[in-house]
């Protein structure tokens, strides 16, 4: 495992650094000291693991495709900008703008995110972007979004989402815990009863979450939740004439 | 009869002598204007069916085939043109956005045409382009503000030891702007591949991704990030020679783009990594784009994933407060700024937008310029113009307001045989541009359409020579920015003024 202290680092050179490592077939590094450098890892496509003490600058992790990061700290803003593959942890919370574009691979945050999160993330072949946010997500919440899955454990038990969610969505589902007020969400979704088929993906990206960040379950049931979805997969079908 | 007839835009005349009942037009006419009717054995056209592209008419065997502009009986009315009429009836019947293809097609002014360019006499003598050398290499990306070199001991060896950021080199200042694979047919993009190669000089991948098949082409290929990311992955980032963010365009400034389910093929659900029947929406901005410094954000986003090998450029409309949004995006850490102006085109865009939305690339250009040499930071960027480029004067115009090469579309499709219908958004281009339906998109050889593309170039770059070498300049390098071989005719002063240049008949 190589050690990198980024303290006083440009973000530039401890990317250098990393990359460099990885041309020397070193797969796991550990970061000590981040002080807000962004782009960590920005653009990888190896499978490596990086573990990453203190706060990471934005855009963590975008146009990844296979590393899996986990952040002792808390994030920032555009963490998964654009990626395609991989795995981000968030042991705190995080900023805006995560996942945005986000084609596959999965993120997990212990505690609340900011705005605009989950926008236009989409789904491909056997791609298929997950989000899973241990507290509440703040307005814009999957906008555009178009395939995927995003889910709000809402432990903390606060109003789960803000305004305009799933606004101009089109493919893929929120899963919410709680109660959602209707005039906060866009008007091309609706909220419907989980399926049996949904019940049982939520409940494996649940466990994970316990798993991972190692806090104790409470009494989290399936039953609290409800599914945010597109009406339809052309929402603006009938917005033009020729 | 409904309530509201569309008036037809054109008139098919038929010639019952020489039409043979072939039904090559009826094959040919994705719009499905002419009929054949089995039992009378003749072919019937229903007019109002016909967009004008004039498909029919050059594949008719015995000629028989005219396409003319409709002759209107009723009342001339140049507030309610048959044109007005027909929207509003539309609009009437469907409440719904009208839609178009190409660029604005209204009358605003081209100050192309109102510029002039100079000559030498006597004074200083002209170059022969046919003898001397002439350059039109043109190189684009950030120009260090100034080069150190490093001589031998000896002195006999100087080397460079400023390290310079990554360029583009363009064999002619002339590109093909961003069309995607779904706008266009495969065909068509790997015409554009193909031609831009032979060229030494670079086409434009739009939104859409790139299809596997064009990764080859990667050295001539600028890869394009839009709000929609559609087809945004690591090895599509590397694979091009530069990135161009997309923020806007000309034909549509300030909002998104909708490419509809129908058109989501299989191929193209593949290049844009979607599944097929979905809509494909690019939201109007980027949402992790709110600001200059969100923007800077992404520029070193796309330079740290891609290792700062390539030059980044950013691509807007031209607005109305055009120079200082340049300026912001100089300082953003563009490599590139690409300016669409006023009559850019597009696959679809809303006709309100597209004929009422931005800026002469003219004036844009003109106004940009000046404000990044006030700033002292011209050369820290390059600037492609795009929109409605139609010829070499256009281009060297262009140039002498002070851009640093052009990039054309319409022309570019017009050379692989678009009739300029306005009806890509339809996706039945019977001339197999802008469609995906294989009937018609196997209509246009892209051996032929390369060959084509090429040719113009080439037709454009020995002209620019020409132009040149009459000005006494044997490098294109020199006439950027060089307003005073530009003068203007039938312009206000204050026209003059925006442009930087002097009315005709004044001397230096
Ligand atoms: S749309 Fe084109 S092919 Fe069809 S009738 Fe008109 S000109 Fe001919
Ligand atoms: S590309 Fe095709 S549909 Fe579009 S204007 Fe040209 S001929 Fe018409």
């Amino acid at each position: 495992m190589k050690i990198i202290e980024a303290n006083g680092l440009h973000y530039r050179q401890l990317n250098e650094i990393i990359r460099e490592a990885i041309k020397n077939g070193e797969q796991e590094f550990k970061i000590i000291g981040a002080t807000g450098q962004r782009y960590i890892a920005a653009g990888i496509k190896n499978k490596i693991k990086i573990v990453i003490e203190g706060t990471p600058g934005n855009d963590l992790g975008a146009f990844m495709q296979g590393p899996y990061i986990e952040v002792i700290g808390n994030g920032q803003d555009g963490i998964g900008n654009t990626m395609s593959d991989g795995k981000i942890i968030i042991h705190g919370r995080a900023g805006d703008i995560i996942g945005y574009g986000m084609r596959g691979g999965e993120i997990f945050i212990r505690d609340e995110v900011g705005y605009r999160v989950g926008i236009h993330m989409k789904a491909y072949d056997n791609l298929r972007p997950v989000i899973v946010i241990g507290d509440s997500a703040k307005d814009f919440l999957g906008e555009y979004m178009a395939g995927g899955l995003i889910i709000v454990l809402n432990l903390r038990g606060t109003v789960p989402i803000g305004k305009y969610c799933g606004t101009g969505m089109h493919g893929g589902k929120i899963y919410v815990r709680g109660d959602i007020d209707e005039h906060l969400l866009g008007k091309e979704v609706s909220i419907t009863p989980l399926s049996e088929e949904d019940e049982s993906e939520l409940a494996g990206y649940i466990s994970q979450y316990f798993e991972l960040f190692g806090v104790k379950r409470g009494n989290v049931s399936l039953e609290e939740f409800k599914k945010i979805s597109p009406r339809s997969h052309r929402p603006y079908g009938s917005l033009y004439t020729h | 009869m409904p309530l509201s007839t569309i008036f037809p835009e054109f008139k098919i005349i038929r010639d019952k002598e020489k039409c043979i009942a072939c039904q090559v037009c009826v094959r040919q006419c994705a719009f499905e204007a002419h009929i054949y009717d089995p039992e009378k054995d003749e072919v019937y056209s229903d007019d109002s069916k016909c967009v004008g592209c004039h498909r029919c008419e050059a594949l008719c065997p015995t000629d028989a085939l005219n396409i003319i502009k409709y002759p209107f009986d009723i009342k001339d009315n140049k507030n309610w043109t048959p044109g007005i009429l027909n929207d509003i009836y539309r609009q009437a019947e469907s409440g719904a956005i009208i839609l178009t293809g190409m660029g604005c097609d209204k009358d605003y002014p081209i100050y192309w045409d109102r510029i002039l360019l100079n000559a030498s006499q006597v004074t200083n003598p002209s170059i022969d382009p046919l003898r001397e050398p002439m350059e039109l290499r043109t190189f684009i990306g950030r120009k260090p503000r100034y080069v150190e070199v490093e001589r031998s001991q000896e002195r006999d060896t100087v080397k460079v030891k400023t390290q310079l950021p990554p360029q583009l080199r363009l064999e002619t200042p002339i590109m093909f702007s961003a069309m995607s694979y779904g706008s266009i047919s495969f065909n068509a993009c790997q015409a554009l591949a193909r031609a831009a190669e032979e060229i030494g000089t670079y086409y434009n991948t739009g939104e859409g991704g790139l299809h596997p098949d064009l990764y080859k082409f990667g050295a001539n290929t600028i890869v394009q990030v839009a709000s929609g990311r559609f087809g945004v992955h690591p090895d599509y980032l590397n694979a091009g020679a530069a990135i161009e963010i997309k923020i806007g365009q000309g034909a549509k400034p300030g909002i998104g783009g909708h490419l509809p389910g129908e058109k989501v093929t299989e191929e193209i659900s593949r290049t844009r990594m979607i599944p097929t029947g979905t809509d494909a929406l690019s939201p109007a901005p980027h949402h992790d784009i709110y600001s200059i410094e969100d923007l800077r954000q992404l520029i070193y986003a796309l330079k740290e994933a891609t290792e700062y090998k390539k030059p980044v450029g950013v691509k807007i409309a031209a607005v109305h407060n055009v120079a200082a949004i340049a300026t912001g995006i100089a300082r953003a850490g563009a490599d590139f700024i690409t300016i669409d102006g006023l009559r850019g085109g597009t696959g679809a865009a809303p006709q309100v937008i597209r004929d009422n939305v931005g800026i002469p690339i003219e004036l844009a250009i003109a106004v940009v310029d000046s404000r990044l040499r006030e700033e002292g930071i011209r050369e820290e960027v390059s600037l492609i113009a795009a929109g409605g480029f139609r010829k070499s004067s256009d281009v060297i115009k262009a140039i002498a307001l002070g851009a640093d090469a052009v990039y054309i579309g319409t022309a570019a499709l017009a050379a692989m045989g678009c009739h300029v219908c306005q009806k890509c958004y339809t996706g039945k281009c019977n001339w197999g541009i802008a469609t995906q339906d294989p009937y018609l998109s196997k209509r246009l050889n892209p051996n032929i359409a390369a060959r084509r593309l090429v040719n113009l170039i080439n037709a454009w770059s020995k002209e620019l020579k020409e132009m040149l070498g009459g000005m006494g300049i044997n490098a294109i390098e020199s006439l950027r920015g060089n307003r005073e071989h530009l003068r203007g005719v039938g312009l206000e002063e204050w026209e003059l003024r925006l442009l930087g240049i002097k009315p005709a008949g004044e001397g230096w």
